[in-house]
């Protein structure tokens, strides 16, 4: 039995170990070194995708260097990529909770829907408004099933895969399509900022960044190096000036009419909604709650947080966010038609998240993973269309940009980021 | 501990699901600055007293004193105005979280509307420190990481961090190895030792003996004896208690006038 003398002279020595916690300054090699361990231990999070990334643009880039590396591609591909973020993002808000929602494409579509009719009639904003409205109200709905009347949010989802899509047939009158004439939904995807635009949306993007990383490392303690700080800072700089550099010369073909250039207004909208999704996740008591949820539903509801609030909220928020990558979809295409927001959208947008690194299985994942595994599953269509018709030693020709083949390789593709996500949590439990 | 006002009594409480009797004129105390252990066969009603004493089953009669004045519970929220935590036996901690996020799970610190992750951090460092724990290299570890006897340590610190003056613990040490076991009773005592009313349910008669203060044996839902433990006390003395709910001159008369 500890006597109380003991157990104080246990409690100051303690208190010294406790400082190691704080006091010691890491360096580089520690950082990595935890890294490294990290990864060892079955947490890889969005390091599949990245490596993903790297080799796909290899590969692409060797096979069709004059294509697929162009700038009028990479722009093309961004815009390309932007509507699966938006769409895997609001899928990440059920997907945190350890639920689906499989009829986000329809809900998309649905809000694209009501946004385009709106538009023949209706200025912008109450037109905005009533799409976000009815996206919202979309995800509240299957919210209450999943969250009140207790029906499996798999099963709430596939009704409403069903009601949506009749919603949708319904809202565009079966065959037809609704061209969208305002220009500010057209510019949201295919429009770019000037080159001087461009330049200052970097220059204070890269400030806010550099901001946040030093407040970081302020707070940590010094756990974090300012080496690492440079490093990021630097890192990202290079990147983005390239970037910027690229898209700002004039991408359009010799005899177009116009020039084009600048970067996209695709990277501020996703940039800002990144950084806005990441601050309701990670540094509101909301964002901590969602994860207690996903985490451990049962050890949240003693811990006094509303579980039912909680799984409302994200299914709403996730119709709020689905609605809005409808607009990104309508926006790429000027017009809604019966299949916006329809066939693979959904599946690409949940692979998008679970190739990031956001675990299927609740608790785990980023808004980032979103972005990254976006990327992925856009370059996949992307690059094969390039590629096209190819003569191979065994198989004969192929041709690479047939949507059979594309569906392969992203089928592919999820089954090993999903298989990464299975095979990492056995290793950690 | 004749004289010492018990920070908790319970007096006569019982309490019924449908026709079976599961807690008959239950009386219990819990005094400051000791270790209570609760001790009896599974079904004998320990569970059924702390799920009362928590306020999730509200009782048929029955009294509660804190500190002399009677006091209602009828729900966990009252059991907690009170300063009275339970730690369940499966801990409910969320692996996904960290130390200090699950420390302070539905109680965050916020400033501007904004989660104060320094308070926060500084705080864990004190609550840990304060309970002498050793074994955590960082705050910021996640759950899933830490070994059983850190998760347990991890659990009790939960429910110390809030000025909590009594801490119910559920089998603490019930999933352990030896060394973490040790850790943990170390804890226990330690909790004890800085003023708090422990409340300690337990299989394990070596742990009972090692750490606790005081004993109450359960038997077929009576408290059939409440002894405080010495030196003479043996483990065959509370086997026997729990077994059969008597033990020499103590517990249960010989003839038992069974009322069913």
């Amino acid at each position: 039995m500890t006597n109380s003398n003991a157990g104080a002279a246990v409690a100051g020595e303690q208190r010294a170990d406790f400082a190691l916690d704080t006091a010691s300054s890491a360096t580089l090699a520690d950082v990595m070194a935890s890294s490294i361990a990290r990864l060892r231990s079955g947490q890889l999070g969005s390091l599949p995708a990245l490596l993903a990334i790297v080799v796909l643009v290899a590969i692409f880039g060797a096979v069709n260097p004059s294509s697929f590396l162009s700038t009028l591609n990479l722009a093309n591909f961004l815009e390309q990529a932007s509507s699966i973020i938006v769409i895997a993002m609001a899928v990440s808000f059920t997907l945190l909770l350890g639920e689906i929602d499989l009829a986000a494409g329809f809900t998309a579509g649905v809000s694209a829907a009501v946004l385009a009719t709106r538009l023949e009639e209706w200025p912008l904003l109450p037109s905005v408004l009533v799409a976000a409205a009815v996206a919202v109200a979309l995800g509240a709905f299957t919210g209450f099933m999943v969250a009140r009347v207790g029906i499996p949010s798999f099963v709430v989802t596939l009704a409403n895969v069903l009601l949506f899509q009749g919603v949708l047939l319904l809202l565009v009158r079966d065959g037809g399509s609704v061209r969208i004439e305002n220009e500010l939904v057209k510019d949201l995807v295919g429009a770019n900022m000037s080159p001087g635009l461009s330049w200052a949306f970097v220059a204070v993007a890269l400030v806010v960044y550099a901001g946040s990383l030093v407040r970081r490392r302020q707070a940590s303690h010094g756990a974090i190096p300012w080496s690492i700080v440079v490093l990021k800072v630097g890192a990202t700089a290079a990147f983005s000036v390239a970037l910027t550099v690229l898209l700002n010369r004039n991408r359009a073909f010799d005899r177009a009419p116009e020039p084009i250039m600048g970067l996209p207004t695709v990277i501020p909208v996703v940039l800002v909604l990144v950084i806005a999704l990441n601050l309701l996740l990670h540094r509101t008591k909301f964002g901590r709650h969602m994860y207690a949820v996903g985490g451990n539903a049962e050890a949240a509801r003693r811990a006094g947080i509303n579980v039912t609030r909680i799984r409302l909220t994200a299914f709403t928020l996730c119709g709020l966010f689905a609605g809005l990558g409808g607009a990104f979809l309508a926006s790429r295409v000027n017009s809604v038609d019966p299949n916006t927001g329809a066939n693979d959208t959904l599946l690409l947008a949940v692979g998008a998240a679970v190739i990031g690194g956001t675990s299927l299985f609740g608790g785990q994942g980023r808004m980032m993973n979103a972005v990254l595994g976006g990327f992925v599953l856009a370059l996949i269509p992307n690059g094969l269309t390039l590629v096209g018709k190819r003569l191979l030693p065994v198989l004969g020709e192929v041709d690479f940009g047939s949507s059979g083949t594309k569906f392969i390789c992203a089928g592919a593709a999820l089954l090993v980021a999903s298989s990464v996500d299975a095979l990492s949590r056995k290793r950690v439990t | 501990m004749d004289g010492v006002t018990p920070l908790l009594q319970v007096s006569r409480v019982n309490k019924t699901f449908g026709s079976v009797h599961v807690l008959r004129d239950v009386d219990f105390a819990v005094y400051p600055g000791t270790v209570s252990a609760l001790i009896g066969d599974n079904g004998a009603g320990k569970s059924t007293l702390v799920k009362t004493i928590a306020g999730i089953h509200t009782r048929d009669s029955g009294t509660f004193a804190v500190n002399g004045t009677e006091v209602q519970i009828d729900g966990p929220k009252d059991a907690a105005t009170i300063g009275l935590e339970v730690v369940y036996q499966d801990l409910a901690l969320c692996e996904n979280l960290d130390i200090v996020q699950n420390l302070f799970l539905g109680r965050e610190r916020t400033s501007r509307g904004l989660l104060d992750e320094n308070a926060m951090e500084e705080e864990t460092r004190n609550v840990l420190a304060g309970l002498g724990v050793r074994t955590v290299s960082s705050v910021r570890q996640p759950v899933s990481s830490l070994s059983g006897g850190q998760r347990q340590t991890v659990a009790i610190a939960k429910a110390v961090l809030w000025n909590s003056k009594i801490v119910v613990l559920d089998e603490p040490t019930a999933a352990l190895g030896v060394a973490q076991t040790e850790q943990v009773l170390a804890l226990v005592r330690r909790l004890a030792d800085q003023g708090l009313g422990v409340v300690l349910i337990s299989h394990n008669m070596n742990d009972v003996l090692q750490v606790a203060d005081r004993v109450s044996a359960m038997y077929l839902g009576r408290v059939v004896a409440d002894v405080p433990v010495t030196t003479e006390t043996s483990r065959e003395f509370l086997v026997e208690l729990i077994t059969a709910g008597r033990s020499g001159d103590v517990g249960l008369a010989e003839v038992t006038n069974d009322d069913e």
